[in-house]
């Protein structure tokens, strides 16, 4: 008991530490032509500050790993928030061996604010230690996700560098067809902060709104019932055909196209409607704010570096990170899952959908190797692979069941 | 006629781009280094880029085409992704026995999508024929299109050329050229060339006049090696379908039954099942479970029997035990190639019925018991002394058939009708009864003797997986060397650096097939470390 409560400690000092790391780190890069500094100084010195904050935050994500896996008995990858929380653990370490080798303060300045999201995201689920069920009693369930996560870790950095050579080598006087896909970008990934503050705020608040279906349908035992669909978010809009039992903070706008029919699809729909109100509200209002588009604002905090760097550092990232992924989330998979269900592979969505992520950087590595994709299209391709990661973790494990969805919101 | 002359007087083969010897782009004028020719094999000769006419040549070229290749890997993704926008059909949630069942599943789970998705054959992506036709795609390409490339590239390694044509310098992503003043020492500037370059370590070739410096050669055979693994990989996938390869069998055994594998010499008896719950005290945390619990095991303590005298037609099985154990999740039972998987269960399912029989006109005395096995109803049991017990008829999943007769929809014991006939004072005396749904209907108005109806056996039917894969390991192989090779191409790359000194001037160029960046790094040493008086054109820049 004692050890989860320290456990859990331990993860919401990392958490804060890492968002003091962010503002430190926007601090360096943005704060470096204030007047009366020598820029290099400058972010020589706060970048150094925020460096070792992500690395007390990263001892301290450590020490919640060790105290939740000894409490646990397992290692604390066998639900959603286990595991997103590891992922963030692996981020962060990715960053950490980049950044050794590397030494480039603003890579920093985005795969901090990248942690605290997926730590901020990891939250929104059940935080309970639950025992495991028999399939996931096996050692492979520790060396099988701990692997793929590490994999997505080195990905992901691969991301916020490719990122960045966009944001650094985009030309922003003028509006372009890059500029456009960049804001998108950044707005989908404001979308996703979006979807964790209003799922996590509406979590705690228990404002569920129910409706029943009006329509029965058979339930597992065989009986026909009407189908009940829980909102945790405020309802936009409503299931077709179906009345509220239970009002929430407001009624809804419309009724979801008939089309959509399934049970859930119209509660999905609702939470995406509010993630793209959301992400898109905060967007406006920084746009509002910096008066030019979000990229053009955040271009001069890299405007010194590198792009070639910023090029190898996402190639390195992607290049390292895919034999990991492949060993994680391919073959360790395979070989679990022969020992577990008698087949190494069954087409369960978890597991096309890490096959998708594999084939997706696979093109990117023949591409860039034998068709020259360097620079800004092997950017654009490691920006899209991330999302393609995001759709697997987010969209898969939420929207899409299998054998492998894990119990959660 | 076949043959290509270079004006340094070597003869190249046909479909060679630079001269084999010296290196001088041949039959092309090499004005701007776009133009050059690709690097990649040193312009070898290669089957693709020669034969171009015959039918046979376009398939080999359509398949050896890294554009294709990555073409088909996309359309597999996209095809992928869209496959599991709803569930295929065999992880269907519900019972869909008939092809009607399963349609109406789509469209009622999923609306107008789901019957396309069920329309266009979606359901079954993964096994269909245009899928598996992509997947072959992929593996001849594989195969092609390293055929088409490793001798190329055996030719490219092997061979490195030193004196090189100034126009293959020239030709170099990274090139660079200076003046060399008059009185400069070219031996000594080539010697300190060398050894910065080797202590960086590059391994160094040397002439009077040039140095060409390598590192990372055997790099460049990675992806061979992981292309190899992932043909082996394919090809362990294939070997399933060869007799005797694989195995997919799936029995259900229920308590105290022994039971043969099909295609196995094998037999299974299950002697216990038992699923096991997590008790509150071994969780780490109290939950709430809302009334329901979490599984910790479900296990078959199974006794697996081989019979001797399998093959020979008409013998009576003779079994040998030939292992015992529990069978759990995660830890399937293992007799050679055949594995054992704990894989799913039935529980409290009806075994056995059972009965005692009263003396109603002797206030209720007990006569006996009688049990019924539901599976192997004995047709007569004494229960006591001169009364016995007769099973006169017995249907397992009672239903009334159409024609107004008893039938049975299953053979499984789910809803049980037995007729039975007691007989007592040593046959002098009979009672006609059925049992059915819970009830004892009797044929007389006041009969002698009754039937109490007792809690019925209740017995677990576990459902055990068999499987043989004897491509495992070849599979796994596979994916091994996938990963060497993977991790060959990646962790190091290919480096060639030449110095070169040419009538009063000093030529540098350099060539990798990847990280430009990091070689470059490495050239700016090299000129800074030896003073070499060039400026290294930038060709490298990526381009935004
Ligand atoms: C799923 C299928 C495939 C995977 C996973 C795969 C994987 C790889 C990898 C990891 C590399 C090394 C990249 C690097 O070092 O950066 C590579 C290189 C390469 N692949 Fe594939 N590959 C696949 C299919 C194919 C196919 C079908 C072709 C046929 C055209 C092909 C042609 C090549 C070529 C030409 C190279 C570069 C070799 C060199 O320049 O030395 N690949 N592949």
């Amino acid at each position: 008991m004692q050890l989860i409560q320290l456990s859990d400690w331990l993860l919401d000092i990392a958490f804060l530490l890492y968002v003091i790391s962010s503002i430190v780190f926007a601090v360096a890069v943005t704060g470096k032509n204030w007047a009366g500094r020598d820029p290099k100084q400058h972010e020589g010195r706060y970048g150094r500050i925020a460096y070792w904050l992500a690395v007390i935050g990263f001892v301290a994500q450590t020490g919640y790993v060790v105290a939740r896996w000894i409490a646990g008995g397992h290692s604390p990858t066998s639900n959603m928030f286990e595991f997103m929380a590891f992922l963030d653990y692996c981020i962060i370490l990715a960053y950490l061996i980049i950044y050794r080798i590397y030494k480039l303060t603003s890579i920093g300045a985005f795969v901090l604010p990248l942690g605290v999201i997926m730590l901020a995201y990891s939250y929104v689920f059940p935080k309970e230690i639950t025992p495991l069920i028999p399939s996931l009693q096996s050692y492979w369930l520790h060396i099988h996700v701990t692997t793929a996560a590490l994999g997505e870790g080195i990905l992901a950095v691969g991301f916020a560098a490719g990122l960045m050579y966009l944001i650094r080598t985009v030309p922003q006087h003028i509006s372009t067809k890059s500029t456009k896909w960049l804001e998108i970008v950044l707005a989908v990934v404001l979308m996703l902060v979006g979807f964790i503050l209003m799922d996590s705020t509406f979590a705690r608040m228990d404002q569920k709104t129910v409706f029943e279906m009006k329509k029965e349908e058979m339930n597992a035992v065989g009986q026909k019932v009407k189908p009940k669909v829980e909102y945790i978010l405020p309802a936009i809009v409503a299931p077709a055909d179906s009345t509220i039992i239970k009002e929430g903070p407001m009624s809804p706008l419309f009724e979801a196209p008939t089309w959509m029919e399934g049970k859930d699809a119209a509660r999905k729909l609702n939470t995406m409607l509010w993630s793209v109100l959301t992400g898109a509200i905060l967007y406006g209002g920084m746009r509002l704010i910096f008066r030019k588009r979000l990229g053009a604002a955040i271009k001069p905090s890299v405007e010194s570096v590198d792009p070639d760097l910023l090029d190898e550092i996402s190639y390195r990232a992607i290049s390292i990170g895919y034999p990991v992924f492949t060993l994680g989330a391919l073959i360790f998979a395979m070989i679990w899952a022969e020992e577990a269900w008698g087949r190494f592979w069954g087409w369960d969505p978890k597991e096309v959908w890490a096959l998708v992520v594999w084939l997706f950087y696979s093109a990117y590595l023949h591409l860039r190797l034998s068709r020259g994709w360097i620079g800004a299209k092997s950017a654009w391709m490691s920006v899209i692979g991330f999302v393609i990661i995001l759709i697997t973790l987010v969209v898969v494990n939420l929207v899409i069941a299998g054998l492998h969805s894990y119990a959660g919101v | 006629m076949d043959q290509r002359k270079c004006e340094c007087g070597h003869t190249n083969p046909v479909g060679t781009l630079l001269c084999e010897s010296c290196g001088k782009p041949l039959n092309v004028e090499v004005h701007e280094q776009t133009s050059f020719p690709d690097m990649r094999y040193e312009g070898m000769a290669r089957r693709s880029q020669t034969n171009k006419t015959k039918v046979i040549d376009r398939v080999w070229n359509f398949f050896s085409s890294v554009k294709i290749a990555i073409g088909i890997i996309i359309v597999i993704l996209v095809a992928s992704a869209v496959g599991t926008i709803f569930p295929q059909q065999m992880y269907i949630p519900v019972p869909v026995p008939t092809e009607a069942d399963v349609a109406r599943f789509y469209t009622e789970s999923y609306g107008t999508l789901g019957t396309i998705f069920y329309g266009l054959g979606f359901h079954n992506m993964y096994s269909s024929w245009w899928f598996v036709t992509l997947l072959v795609m992929l593996g001849t390409s594989l195969v092609i299109c390293s055929l088409d490339r490793v001798v190329p590239l055996y030719k490219a390694l092997k061979k490195p050329r030193l004196n090189q044509h100034k126009s293959f310098l020239k030709g170099q992503k990274l090139f660079a050229e200076g003046e060399l003043a008059p009185e400069a020492d070219q031996e000594a500037i080539l010697d300190a060339s060398a050894l910065a370059l080797k202590e960086k370590g590059y391994r160094i070739f040397r002439t009077e006049r040039a140095i060409m410096a390598e590192k990372g050669r055997f790099s460049r055979w990675g992806p061979y090696i992981n292309h190899i693994g992932l043909i082996l990989f394919l090809v362990g996938t294939l070997m399933r379908s060869l007799p005797g390869f694989y195995l997919d069998e799936y029995v259900w055994v229920r308590e105290g039954q022994t039971m043969a594998i099909p295609n196995t010499p094998y037999y299974i008896k299950n002697e216990n099942y038992t699923t096991e719950y997590w008790s509150e005290d071994e969780m780490p945390e109290q939950l709430e479970l809302k009334g329901g619990a979490i599984v910790k095991s479900y296990q078959t303590d199974a006794i697996l029997y081989e019979n001797k005298s399998a093959g020979v037609p008409g013998k009576k099985p003779d079994l040998v035990e030939v292992q015992k154990g529990p069978i759990v999740v995660n830890h399937p039972m293992v007799q050679d190639s055949v594995y054992i998987y704990q894989s799913g269960v039935q529980e409290m399912q009806l075994g056995a019925l059972n009965f005692t029989v009263v003396d109603l006109k002797n206030n209720k005395k007990e006569i006996g018991l009688i049990k019924i096995d539901l599976y192997n109803p004995q047709p007569e049991q004494t229960i006591a002394d001169g009364f016995t017990v007769r099973i006169l008829d017995y249907f397992p999943d009672f239903i009334m058939g159409k024609d107004g007769k008893p039938a049975t929809k299953t053979n499984l014991p789910k809803n049980p009708m037995v007729a039975l006939e007691l007989i007592g004072e040593n046959g002098n005396y009979n009672e006609k009864l059925v049992y059915l749904e819970g009830t004892i209907l009797t044929q007389k108005k006041d009969p002698r003797y009754g039937l109490d109806i007792k809690m019925p056996d209740l017995i677990d039917i576990a459902g055990l997986n068999v499987r043989v894969d004897k491509a495992l390991p070849l599979i796994y192989f596979g994916s091994f060397i996938f990963l060497a090779g993977v991790a060959i191409g990646v962790f190091w790359q290919h480096r060639r650096v030449w110095v070169q000194t040419q009538e009063g001037s000093i030529l540098v160029a350099a060539h990798t097939n990847k990280n430009w960046f990091g070689l470059r790094r490495e050239v700016d040493g090299l000129v800074k470390q030896a003073e070499l008086p060039v400026t290294i054109e930038d060709k490298t820049k990526a381009k935004a």
